[in-house]
């Protein structure tokens, strides 16, 4: 399978990037790693006319500590995020998280900033993102703006960024001691999740994002209502699909994804 | 547009069409057949090579993306007429059936053990998750890594 012809060009730091996307319009697309955009090429489901090459955008390529969050660059590799003595440190739920992504060759090449821009509801680093309450930082023409993960998502692969945006940082905030786990269901190893729950817990707060229960990565809000009310683990884990609207698909039904929240969200509240 | 490479040592200049797949590439323009299109969707692994020294699968990388890059395939693995060690291990642990999956397999099996060394037999099971053998033989495969790490191979 060949993707359909375009025009490439490459950038070499942010701005030129903007530039270039604003230069050539809506039928330009950031190429990063590739690991979302290119498969979809290919099978002719996405036909861009020019793709800018962001991917040797070096100095998008960083975890930093920022005082009480971690700042990570768009560009950053999962198996670099897998790898991250930093984020072992101060952000483990996220770590482990990007050890699920696909398999280690696809965590050579695809990045966080990517993952996240496409916003794929069956992705891991979405929904775990949104359960830590990141911050995405996206660059404009004009400059940058904060875009909470609670109001990026908008609808199946579509996001808050503007044609001309590009995703330049994660801002995930630091999980301080809290218990975390994380729930991948598939049938195959290297598989998307059938469903997935990134799960953390302190005290009375926590957070719970789902993969794969809707057209977008959801924040499991009832069930974090309920834990700082006082609710069992169990009593709580049986809101998990609240919020969600699970579609049906060659692996599961709606119904059987709701039943598989319930089950992976008290296992994962569980072992937090 | 016009790309350099270095493929198993060897410089190369080429203009490709930016919609070139990096295993195309390999394969027909430099012809180096060795590297395989499995499933073409970056699932099964047969395509993987490396890129500055990490597997990846070049089914799913544009040619243009490896610009400037060090590339090295199963055909650059032996060194001297002398097979690598995790070729060796694959031949004594019979860690190969029809062969379709191996020059994959062997790639990704040696960027595994550069990240871990010493894996455990599960480590190297995950470690290998995105390669598929359609013959199933992931026990011997699996036995050849293992060997390959312990330095057992004659």
């Amino acid at each position: 399978m060949i993707p359909a012809a375009f025009d490439y060009v490459r950038a070499g730091s942010a701005e030129e990037a903007i530039r270039l996307i604003g230069e050539h319009g809506d039928d330009a697309k950031f190429l990063a790693g590739g690991h979302s955009l290119l498969p979809l090429m290919k099978l002719r489901l996405a036909q861009p006319s020019v793709l800018v090459d962001i991917g040797r955008i070096s100095d998008l390529s960083y975890i930093r500590d920022a005082g009480d969050h971690i700042a990570i660059g768009a560009l950053t590799r999962h198996m670099d995020l897998e790898t991250s003595p930093v984020l072992a440190e101060h952000v483990p739920l996220l770590a482990h998280a990007a050890g699920y992504v696909g398999d280690p060759q696809v965590r050579h090449r695809g990045t966080i900033g990517g993952s996240i821009a496409h916003s794929d509801p069956a992705s891991d680093l979405p929904a775990t993102t949104l359960a830590l309450g990141a911050t995405y930082i996206a660059q404009g023409p004009n400059g940058t703006r904060e875009i909470a993960a609670g109001d990026f998502f908008q609808g199946f692969l579509e996001t808050a960024l503007a044609a001309d945006e590009m995703l330049t940082e994660i801002r995930v905030p630091k999980m301080q001691g809290a218990g975390w786990n994380f729930q991948k269901f598939n049938r195959r190893a290297q598989d998307w999740a059938i469903v997935g729950v990134a799960a953390w817990r302190r005290n009375g707060d926590s957070g719970v994002g789902l993969v794969n229960m809707g057209s977008t990565p959801i924040l499991a809000i009832s069930v974090s209502n309920a834990l700082s009310q006082g609710a069992s683990v169990a009593d709580a884990a049986q809101l998990a699909a609240e919020d969600a609207e699970p579609q049906s698909d060659l692996n599961a039904s709606p119904e059987y994804r709701v039943h598989l929240a319930k089950v992976l969200v008290r296992r994962a509240l569980e072992a937090c | 547009m016009k790309i350099t490479v270095t493929v198993n040592g060897t410089s190369h200049e080429s203009d490709v069409e930016p919609r070139t797949l990096l295993v195309h590439y390999v394969r027909e323009t430099l012809g180096l057949t060795g590297t395989n299109v499995g499933c073409d969707t970056s699932s099964c692994g047969a395509c993987s090579l490396h890129v500055n020294g990490e597997a990846v699968k070049s089914c799913t990388m544009l040619a243009v993306q490896a610009d400037g890059t060090e590339i090295l395939t199963i055909e650059g693995l032996a060194q001297n007429g002398e097979m690598h060690p995790m070729q060796k291990a694959f031949m004594e642990n019979h860690g190969l059936q029809c062969g379709y999956c191996t020059p994959g397999m062997v790639m990704a099996a040696t960027s595994f053990l550069k990240e871990n060394p010493s894996p455990t037999e599960r480590e190297v099971r995950i470690g290998l998750e995105g390669n598929l053998c359609r013959c199933t033989g992931y026990h011997n495969i699996v036995q050849a890594v293992l060997a390959c790490a312990a330095g057992a191979t004659k």
